[in-house]
């Protein structure tokens, strides 16, 4: 074979192997990807029900308690305008803390209550997660000392 | 004082760095032997100042020397003296020292071992590794001094984020830096062998070496880093397609590639500017690493010293570098002319399907890794790719590859017969069809995919044993003859096969652990018990310890078998005492085969106390097979080939043709 159809060759081996790449990371991408939405989006009513996707904000003081099968635990998110019930069944990070900032991982369920699969905080005490802090600068509700906390004291 | 020292030696350094840059690259243009030699010693002087520079912030974290302010930042006098030492790069100043330190010590290593590289190629080498250098240096100086004193003194240091003092933490970040910054040797290579012009077969035997030993080492950081999350973060998970995980594995994807296009264009002098693009894209990532892990433009588990505005300066370092070396290789590569003819079934047709394939995986993984940017860029939302999209793209890529690996080795140079080396495989296809119908039939929880990832497991390492036994001419030669030919093997060929079938290793030990985890999460109060998987997890209570720097809730698991107890576990609650920070030490009992993972939550108010159990088959055969894999590397480093000059013998005792008959 002649160098020349034999790059010919593997060149079209590599596109259709882009090809294939390209066809892989769309259909992955469907639900490969989970969006971040703070308690105010939730509550405008911006995410479609049964899909998972990333709930932050603050863990609201006061609201944490066990529930009956003493391995799940219900708590509220809140963002200072709104807040959301997130249940979660399992064992709590270690700097998970009543007003500190938190990511849930999970879905809606019908009755309004976000049930968390995974529950994130960072291995920082002063851990805001940026995509947090980002939308609470957005929307106005950014204390540069401490992040935004005094608000998490509030009932909503 | 020593804080003192060690800036001067910082500075002295970087002035040594500009001049390795100068002097042998204008010997190399000027045919000037004298200029070219002294950049040998000018990478020895970096290497030696750096190494006092590093010395010195080592004195001051052991002496525990809080007018530094790194120091106070990060240690503790109460810390022990091992966390004392690994502090040192536990910090963001300090593991930038330690890139620079394992930066010059590469630098110097040229300089050392390259006796046998020709003296204008070396004179560049190590004239480029002086321009790293110096932009490293001078992102310390001016951006990250470690020495700054700060003024009062506190009476004790904020101490180190008590995850990090972990054995395993603490050696990580070496590893991977001898593996990120081994590939600046391979790019340093790339493009000397642009700026002169010229690549012919030796320029694949002086990379290969710098190549292995860099992936070595990537291998064993990466392996490390993924061991540590295992058992410090609790989640009985090792993998978590984590952008700080991605941006370890990227480069080590492609410099897989790179290793084995090296192989062709050493032996069959064709594919070189290939390889010298792969080894630019291998830099590359790992200063994309570094960017991302330092610039904490994206967050993750794993970060914890970031600062926006020393990524930009290395983002101005990253730009310079993959730009300036993209738009030389645009000018110079098609210059370079292609050797040997061969056909599309050889082994450098499989070399090249390799290389399509896992450049195209690191793409893809590329392209998750940086796609929340690019949306959140765009103002379109904040999202984030997680593992569903890795693992629906990246696995299968993966089986293509690793049903090639097992093939490739049967394919001689030039042209190979398919059907003949198949024909070969028969036993070997067998086996694996074998196995993966036994998964099927034996387990109906995921059954396909648990099927395809025992069956490449099966057929990586049967492929590889095969191969051996062909090339050894087992039970068809008298096994005195096949041990005398076990030995005379070539070491690159042991390494090879020690590799491949390390990598059937990894695979068997992810899919296991995937598949077939159990888990219980439930409340358990002492006296009570659990069943997982035939085990019986008897829990007795929690008390309370104090150990060296940490206060901790201990509990204790009695693991029986049978009736007979086993084992007994002690998961822990610590809170370490400067910070008051809480960590979860997971209790793990391993067989080789299988783990038995226990993790203690917060007590409830009755007394109970939630409880993770885990049973995780296999999970310890990912870290054995990826210790085979750098195994495998430096076995292969030790081929006489890579520390002999002398050219090549013509006649090899057959390494490449493994069973003519």
């Amino acid at each position: 074979m002649r160098p020349k159809r034999r790059r010919l060759a593997f060149l079209s081996v590599g596109l259709v192997l882009l090809g294939v790449a390209v066809a892989l990371v769309l259909t992955a991408l469907e639900d490969g990807v989970t969006f971040f939405y703070t308690p105010s989006k939730v509550a405008a009513n911006d995410v479609p029900a049964g899909q998972q996707f990333r709930l932050g904000g603050l863990v609201e003081r006061g609201t944490r308690r066990n529930l009956e099968d003493g391995v799940s635990v219900a708590f509220r998110v809140t963002d200072c305008i709104h807040s959301l019930q997130v249940v979660y069944k399992g064992v709590l990070p270690d700097l998970f803390r009543e007003g500190q900032g938190v990511v849930a991982i999970g879905q809606l369920e019908p009755g309004g209550v976000f049930r968390a699969d995974t529950i994130l905080a960072k291995h920082d005490e002063n851990y805001m997660p940026k995509d947090l802090a980002d939308q609470l600068k957005e929307q106005g509700q950014w204390h540069a000392d401490g992040g935004g906390k005094p608000c998490a004291e509030a009932k909503s | 004082m020593s804080a003192e020292i060690g800036h001067f030696a910082l500075i002295v350094a970087a002035v040594l760095a500009l001049g390795q840059s100068v002097f042998p690259m204008a010997g190399a243009v000027r045919r000037h032997g004298a200029l070219m030699s002294l950049g040998g010693t000018l990478a020895t002087g970096q290497f030696v100042f750096v190494s006092i520079a590093f010395g010195a912030l080592t004195w001051a974290f052991v002496t525990s020397d809080f007018s530094v302010a790194n120091v106070a930042q990060n240690s503790h006098s109460a810390k022990p003296l091992l966390y004392k030492i690994t502090g040192v790069w536990g910090n963001h100043e300090g593991s930038m020292v330690l890139w620079c330190l394992i930066l010059s010590l590469f630098g110097a290593c040229v300089a050392w071992f390259g006796s046998n590289i020709a003296p204008g190629l070396r004179a560049r080498v190590i004239a480029i590794q002086g321009v790293i250098g110096l932009a490293f240096l001078a992102f310390v100086l001016l951006t990250s001094n470690p020495f700054d004193r700060v003024n009062p003194m506190p009476p004790d240091g904020r101490g180190l984020n008590p995850i990090l003092q972990d054995p395993g933490l603490a050696f990580h970040p070496p590893l991977l830096y001898l593996g990120y910054v081994g590939f600046s040797v391979t790019f340093a290579f790339a493009i000397a062998a642009l700026l002169e012009g010229r690549v012919d077969a030796a320029w694949g035997r002086w990379v290969r070496p710098w190549a292995l030993a860099a992936w070595s080492f990537l291998t064993l950081g990466i392996a490390l880093g993924s061991w540590w999350a295992y058992y410090e973060l609790g989640w009985g998970g090792f993998w978590f397609w984590d952008p700080v995980e991605n941006a370890s594995f990227m480069p080590w994807l492609v410099g897989t590639a790179l290793l084995h296009s090296a192989i062709v264009a050493e032996k069959r002098d064709t594919l070189k500017s290939w390889s010298i693009l792969l080894a630019i894209l291998t830099f590359s990532l790992s200063l994309l690493g570094t960017f991302l892990v330092r610039s904490g433009v994206l967050t993750s588990v794993h970060t914890f010293a970031t600062d926006p505005e020393r990524g930009l300066f290395i983002l101005a370092i990253l730009a310079v570098t993959i730009g300036g070396a993209l738009v030389l290789y645009a000018w110079r590569a098609p210059a370079l002319k292609g050797g040997g003819l061969f056909r599309p079934i050889s082994r450098e047709g499989a070399l090249i399907v390799n290389n399509l394939l896992i450049t195209v995986a690191a793409l893809t993984v590329l392209f998750g890794t940086l796609y929340p940017l690019i949306v959140d860029a765009l103002g379109l939302g904040k999202i984030s790719v997680g593992p569903p999209y890795f693992n629906a793209t990246f696995i299968p890529l993966m089986a293509p590859l690793i049903l090639a690996m097992g093939i490739a080795p049967f394919l001689p140079w030039k042209r190979a017969d398919l059907a003949g080396a198949l024909d070969r495989l028969k036993p070997i296809v067998a086996v694996t069809i074998g196995a993966a119908v036994v998964v099927v039939f034996l387990e109906d929880r995921h059954s396909f995919a648990a099927a395809l990832g025992i069956g490449l497991a099966v057929w990586a390492i049967g492929a590889s044993a095969l191969e051996v036994a062909g090339r050894v001419r087992l039970f068809r030669a008298p096994f005195g003859e096949s041990l005398r030919r076990a030995a005379a093997m070539p070491r690159s060929a042991w390494g090879m096969t020690l590799a491949h079938a390390a990598a059937g290793v990894v695979v068997a030990g992810i899919t296991a652990s995937s598949v077939w985890q159990t888990e219980i999460v439930r409340v358990m109060e002492p006296g009570d018990s659990a069943e997982l998987a035939g085990y019986t997890v008897a829990f007795a209570g929690v008390r309370e310890v104090r150990v060296g720097n940490y206060l901790a809730r201990r509990g204790q698991f009695t693991v029986s078998e049978g009736g007979a107890a086993i084992a007994t576990l002690w998961p822990e609650k610590r809170v370490y005492l400067p910070q008051r920070t809480p960590t979860t030490e997971a209790a793990i009992r391993t067989t080789w085969f299988a783990d038995l993972y226990i993790v203690l939550g917060d007590p409830d108010e009755k007394g109970g106390h939630a409880v993770r159990l885990y049973h995780n088959p296999l999970v310890p055969w990912i870290w054995i097979g990826a210790v085979l894999m750098f195994l495998g590397g430096m076995v292969s480093l030790t081929d006489r080939r890579h520390r002999v000059g002398a050219p090549r013998r013509p006649a090899r005792p057959a390494p490449a043709r493994p069973a003519e008959a």
